[in-house]
């Protein structure tokens, strides 16, 4: 973070004098910065260049320089910490939704505890615990969920009542509130000094800080960066970091090429008062009041208190050259409902007497997660920015995260879902990010409810058909700017306002589902499934097939026609994608992988396939419309339309072949409906899109079919055990582990990426298990649904959590899909997970605290679905997407 | 008796209106953006009407608030018929001859106006084609006096007002062998209605008035207040040339008795009006037509009453006062609106109203602390009883709608006062007359971006 000048916090002020740092107090020295000479020149040439000396810069500088790596350089445009960094609230909290970032926070907490001790520098922390507090049932289950999780974390928390918390703070009007969640280790820190102690650090190893520089733009060559142009000159370089902070998305577009950075400046405002009567205790609790969406901490012996308003006010939509005009200022009558809820929740602050209502500006993302990784564009671009208001919490460990990917090529942990790629150019859109955010910031006090869908920046990417199922009723939500139908309300039925079906329980769409999904068993159901990303990969040689033996575990040299599901691994052997491949000629390949893998899995390929002018790639994923046949009379209604016999002896699973459909030709068939369901899926070029959906469904008429969506296809697939990539699956997943050996050939007589990990661990066995769960004695209708993140317990000890759940239909039970862990009982090691282990073991499933029976099963139940085409073991135990 | 916010609301919203003029791919850009209207009657029923039209042979729009008197039928029939004389006063020559030659071979006719009206706006059925036939013989007048020249609008303005009470007059002397139109005509000419009507085509404006209804013009000041321009005279007795019209027009002898208690005649407030053929025809006139009339009509004492001292008819006129007015970017908005709205307010208030309405803006000065010394509860306090100032902005959609909350709940600080609003609001139907009359309001908001266009054209 970096730009804002406005100084209004009494901190100290540091500048950069070699690596020494020496200290200044001032506070009134601002004014006269411009007779201070610049004291060490820039350096023509580093390993790294970051940019941005905020908390994001500077951690990823420390975890940088401890990794080993010291010929870095960071460049910070006006002074450390002066950004966001120097105005944020400082609280460290690891009450957090998605466990990455939860996982990040806990790390961030307990770096920050010991780096006084580390670096000198006073970095103000104090362990004050923080209180959660909820107004209402709803809100008291979203806090009991995150208990669990930071419970099986090993973090401290607990889910006390109302006295309990008046106990814990004397202010608080506790007459609303239904219980609240207490985190003891939480803490409070002077971001600006955890930020200039991780520079001292960072400089005592070696890295080189340069206070008043800033850059221009990033140079690229060939796709990748070979330098920056700052106001001070030129550095040659290998890695750029972009940690600019709000500036991140303008710096991103001011390369050659554009790196598009989705963030979203929105002012944020919070109050600072003089101190109480009787001050407080410095160890006093900070108080989260999500339903009054603000918090409240102990600032000087007053008080600190900001909050998420609902109706925020973007800034620097036009860029920053606004930063001039704008002075950034107080507005009191914005502020008025967040103060009407400070004082409702205590009361008592009345007589207290205002200091200074501070106005600092937080960037936000258009999913409220952060970003981090390496640019799909630029090798050796990096970004870490976006912290969504949660900067100081995430910062620790997403330096190290980001430091770990530079240094090893991957972090330790999962973070796909912070990862830059998530997104693509679609979210670049100036006016889609300001209207996202303006979503976005109140979300974060809003109730965190399963399947919740963005409102904003919406009907972007359609399907052709849109319309037609839009007229017949469908709900839609969306994934990577895609419309995808979740449902059809039927005609005549009404569902509750999208603010009343937030729900923790038994969802209103229940039955409405539940048809669809029977509709799937008994006849035939449509589903539009034209998100999917699609790929044509083809050479003149055999170049392509080379290739993709190569960056594919399963065998590809199958006869044409043929239909392979198989992973795209990385070196350890971990699923980067899960895709299904047609062969569809000796040196041509059609690659259907999920809807947000169009921008990682493109450029995963990209920067892997060998630079040959014969082996082309192209992303058709806009030139086809997907259409998804499920169900028993798929078959008839296909052979009706093509005068073709679709019978399993004519058309095989796992088979491709263009046909004609009605009058459109060139329709390519696949044997395949990701479900385990007979059934077909119709690659239909989009001129066709309208023409084949109406002859199906006139077609399909006396068959009984009907619309379909997502939610019944998750219940479908899920009730089969298909994992499903980016939920299931992930870089840390290997097929071993999920029960997919029989899509890796070991021995198809060429090495592929990811073999040796594989080897390794069908030697010496897998350390996490992909299991089933089928809840025992969950009361759908009463008792509370699970989503995902719920902790299993085996025999009473935590062995992993939940990766997905739905409810099925067929079975009458909640099946929940997760990943089993062997830890010893003594050491916490992790041991090798057997088939015997997961099978001799009780085990329960923990939602938001209550915990419920479940049966593991490693294999889906066959016997309890009609009638099984052949073949379907392949495609039963398989694999599936959404 | 108390209404609660959204009774308020409803009760304000039942007549509103807008109209968005559709943006084309740059051409044919207007230099109206649209309007909004509204109506909140006292009279049971309300004696107002409003109407709105594109012209669809020339170029240009119309709107116009009518403000009856002794019942609603005359505005109602302006209302209906005004446009129509208008639009074909502006219509060239081979227009007409076009238009004529349809309706003498049964072809379909070219449609002249396009009718932006609430729901409740309703036009008579009946008298259609007693309207058509008077308006067909008026074109074919026009035709046959063909001059050639094109159409000046101020004059077209002038003749179709002028021609339109002509008529009313006429129909009401011939009548009608069906005996419910019959009736009607009578009721429109005995009636009266006043008459305030814009004409827009691109930077010109044209106001034609007739009556005590008013055309303001809101204008925002380089720093950003707003001021208002009058764009009509009142007819009334507070406007001393038209007290000195009214004496030209008739003998010394009747000086004293024309203008009585501020009225025309002791009678009437308007000073011009359509209708009203009470004040325009002979004694002998009138007593034939009512006493060859309905019985209705024979047994009605205003209409058999002759107004006291009437020596020298016709006392009063139809015919406008049209002024034009080149429109500048800084002229953002017209308002229209009948007495009713003017006797609340002054018309400084209407512009700066409407003006901060349009532009979002609401000239309160930000809070700053600086080194005060303010307490939270203090703090919290001043920011309550700002924000529900500004709340009754965000109630409303329609620019006319606003006005008349703030017409009716304004207390003295200049801002709505809910209690007050809600008194005025529940006044029983007997009552309500007493303490405020009909509203009705148009306001018309220009596009600057064009305006500014034309001008550099120019």
């Amino acid at each position: 973070a970096a730009g804002m000048f406005l100084r209004l916090l009494s901190d100290v002020r540091w500048r950069a004098a070699n690596p020494k740092w020496r200290k200044m107090t001032c506070s009134q020295r601002s004014t006269s910065s411009t007779a201070e000479p610049h004291p060490v020149s820039l350096p023509a040439q580093a390993q790294v260049v970051i940019c941005g000396g905020g908390i994001m810069g500077t951690s990823v500088a420390y975890h940088l320089s401890k990794m080993g790596w010291k010929d870095i350089v960071l460049l910070e445009q006006g002074r450390l910490a002066a950004g966001t960094t120097r105005f944020c609230a400082g609280i460290v909290s690891t009450a957090r939704h998605v466990s990455v970032e939860l996982k990040m926070a806990d790390y961030s907490n307990k770096l920050y505890q010991q780096l006084e001790q580390e670096t000198g520098v006073n970095t103000g922390y104090v362990r004050t615990g923080s209180v959660s507090l909820a107004q209402t049932q709803d809100r008291l289950i979203s806090l009991k969920r995150i208990a669990s999780s930071l419970n099986v974390m090993g973090i401290p928390c607990e889910i006390i009542t109302p006295k309990q918390v008046a106990q814990l703070h004397p202010l608080i009007n506790i007459h609303d509130l239904v219980g609240a969640m207490y985190v003891p280790e939480d803490a409070l820190v002077s971001s600006a000094n955890v930020s200039l102690a991780l520079a001292t650090a960072a400089s005592r190893n070696g890295v080189q800080i340069h206070e008043r520089t800033s850059v221009s733009h990033v140079s690229i060559q060939k796709g990748r960066v070979t330098g920056v142009e700052t106001d001070r000159g030129q550095i040659r370089c290998q890695y750029f970091v972009n940690c600019a902070g709000q500036w991140a998305y303008e710096l991103g577009h001011s390369g050659e090429e554009p790196v598009n950075i989705p963030l979203h400046a929105c002012e944020h405002f919070y109050l600072l008062t003089h101190p109480l009567k009787e001050p407080l205790a410095s160890n006093i609790p900070t108080i989260v009041d999500p339903d009054g969406r603000i918090y409240i901490r102990n600032w000087q012996g007053g008080i600190l208190s900001g909050g998420f308003e609902k109706n925020p006010k973007p800034l620097f939509t036009e860029g920053r050259n606004q930063l001039e005009i704008h002075n950034l200022q107080e507005d009191w009558d914005h502020f008025e409902p967040l103060l009407s809820s400070l004082l409702r929740r205590m009361p008592d602050l009345e007589a207290l007497q205002i200091m200074q209502l501070v106005n600092c500006p937080e960037s936000f993302t258009p999913d409220m997660r952060c970003i981090m990784g390496e640019s799909p564009t630029v090798r050796g671009y990096f970004v870490l920015a976006g912290m969504n208001s949660a900067g100081i919490s995430y910062g620790g460990g997403a330096g190290k995260y980001l430091a770990e990917w530079m240094v090893n090529g991957y972090p330790s942990e999962n973070v796909w879902s912070l990862d830059l790629k998530r997104f693509g150019t679609l979210q670049s859109s100036r006016t889609f990010l300001r209207h996202r955010v303006m979503e976005v910031m109140p979300l974060m006090c809003d109730l965190k409810v399963p399947r919740w869908d963005f409102q904003t920046g919406r009907q972007l990417r359609t399907s052709p058909l849109y319309d037609r199922l839009d007229a017949q009723g469908a709900r839609w939500m969306e994934k990577h700017g895609f419309e995808r139908v979740k449902y059809f309300v039927p005609p005549g039925k009404d569902l509750l306002d999208l603010d009343q079906s937030k729900t923790f329980y038994k969802p209103d769409w229940f039955d409405i589902v539940g048809s669809e999904v029977k509709c799937c068993k008994e006849a035939v159901c449509v589903i539009d499934m034209s998100s999917f990303t699609k790929f044509e990969i083809s050479s003149t040689g055999d170049q392509a097939l080379e290739s993709l033996q190569y960056l594919f575990s399963n065998d590809l040299d199958v006869p044409v026609g043929h239909v392979v599901h198989t992973g795209m691994l990385n070196e350890k052997g971990g699923y980067e994608n899960d895709c299904s491949i047609a062969r569809l000629s000796k040196r041509s390949f059609f690659m259907i992988s999920p809807t947000d893998q169009q921008v990682h899995c493109w450029a995963w390929l990209k920067n892997r396939l060998p630079d040959d002018s014969n082996l082309t790639m192209e992303d058709v994923t806009w030139k086809y419309t997907a259409l998804n046949l499920i169900g028993p009379r798929a078959v008839d209604v296909l052979s009706e339309l093509s005068y073709a016999p679709m019978t399993p002896e004519h058309f095989p699973s796992l088979f491709c072949k263009e046909m004609s459909v009605g009058y459109a030709n060139g329709i390519r068939v696949m044997s395949i409906t990701h479900t385990g369901e007979p059934g077909f899926m119709l690659y239909i070029p989009i001129e066709y899109a309208l023409h084949v959906y109406n002859e199906v469904m006139n077609m399909g008429q006396k068959y009984g079919i009907r619309n379909a969506g997502y939610y019944a296809l998750r219940s479908l697939r899920i009730e089969k055990f298909f994992a499903f990539w980016g939920q299931d699956l992930d870089a840390f997943t290997t097929p071993m582990e999920c029960g997919r050996e029989f899509q890796v050939k070991l021995e198809k007589g060429m090495q592929f990426v990811g073999q040796e990990a594989l080897l390794e661990q069908k030697q010496n066995g897998v350390y996490k298990r992909f299991t089933m769960f089928i809840l025992e004695d969950h009361d759908t209708d009463m008792d509370l649904w699970p989503w995902w993140g719920e902790p299993i317990f085996r025999n009473g000890r935590y062995v992993g959590k939940t990766t997905s759940s739905a409810y099925s239909y067929t079975l009458e039970r909640h099946v929940c899909l997760g990943f089993v862990q062997h830890f010893d009982e003594k050491t916490g090691e992790e041991l090798v997970v057997t088939t015997d282990f997961i099978n001799q073991g009780e085990y329960e499933i923990d939602i938001a605290g209550q915990r419920f029976q479940a049966k593991a099963k490693l294999y889906p139940f066959s016997s309890l679905f009609a009638q099984r085409r052949r073949k379907d073991e392949e495609e039963l135990s398989g694999y599936q997407r959404e | 008796f108390y209404l609660t916010p959204p009774q308020v609301n409803s009760i304000l919203k039942a007549n509103e209106y807008s109209f968005k003029v559709p943006e084309f791919d740059g051409k044919n850009v207007s230099s109206v953006l649209g309007f909004d209207s509204n109506q909140l009657p006292a009279n049971a029923p309300i004696e107002d009407r409003r109407s709105a039209a594109t012209c669809l042979q020339t170029r240009g729009m119309l709107l116009g608030v009518f403000d009856g008197h002794a019942g609603c039928a005359c505005a109602q029939a302006v209302s209906e018929r005004l446009f129509y004389y208008i639009a074909v006063s502006l219509l060239p020559h081979e227009t007409l001859l076009e238009i004529e030659n349809a309706v003498e071979s049964g072809r379909a006719l070219l449609p002249i106006l396009q009718w932006h009206k609430h729901p409740n706006d309703y036009f008579s059925k009946e008298a259609s084609k007693l309207y058509f036939n008077s308006l067909r013989t008026y074109w074919q007048e026009l035709i046959d006096l063909n001059s050639g020249e094109t159409t000046d609008v101020k004059e077209a303005l002038i003749n179709a007002f002028k021609r339109l009470d002509n008529d009313i007059s006429l129909e009401a002397q011939v009548g009608d062998p069906n005996s419910f139109l019959n009736y009607l005509v009578l009721r429109v000419a005995f009636s009266g209605a006043t008459a305030c009507v814009a004409h827009v085509d691109g930077v010109d404006l044209h106001i034609a008035n007739t009556g005590d209804s008013r055309a303001m013009l809101g204008v925002q000041e380089e720093d950003g207040s707003w001021s208002a321009v009058n764009l009509s005279y009142d007819h009334n007795a507070q406007n001393e040339h038209e007290v000195e019209r009214v004496k030209m027009e008739h003998p010394k002898s009747e000086e004293k008795s024309l203008v009585k208690q501020d009225r025309l005649l002791g009678l009437l407030m308007p000073f011009r009006a359509f209708g009203d053929v009470k004040f325009k025809w002979s004694i002998e006139l009138q007593k034939r037509v009512v006493e060859s009339g309905p019985d209705q009509l024979n047994d009605n004492e205003y209409t058999k009453f002759i107004p006291p001292n009437y020596h020298t008819p016709p006392y009063l006129t139809a015919e406008p006062e049209v002024i034009h007015h080149k429109l500048r970017p800084q002229d953002k908005f017209l308002v229209l609106a009948t007495d009713g709205l003017w006797e609340t307010m002054h018309r400084q208030d209407v512009a700066r109203i409407v003006g901060e309405y349009l532009t979002g803006v609401h000239h309160q000065q930000p809070i700053a602390v600086g080194g005060y010394k303010v307490t939270l509860g203090q703090m919290h306090g001043l920011l309550t009883e700002r924000r529900a100032r500004i709340s009754s902005v965000f109630e409303d959609q329609n620019a006319a709608t606003h006005l008349i909350r703030h017409a009716m709940g304004n207390n003295e600080f200049g801002t709505v006062d809910h209690e007050r609003l809600s008194k005025m609001l529940s006044l029983p139907e007997e009552l309500a007359r007493m303490y405020r009359d009909d509203i009705t309001i148009i306001v018309v908001q220009f596009n600057s971006h064009v305006i500014g266009a034309c001008q550099n054209e120019e």
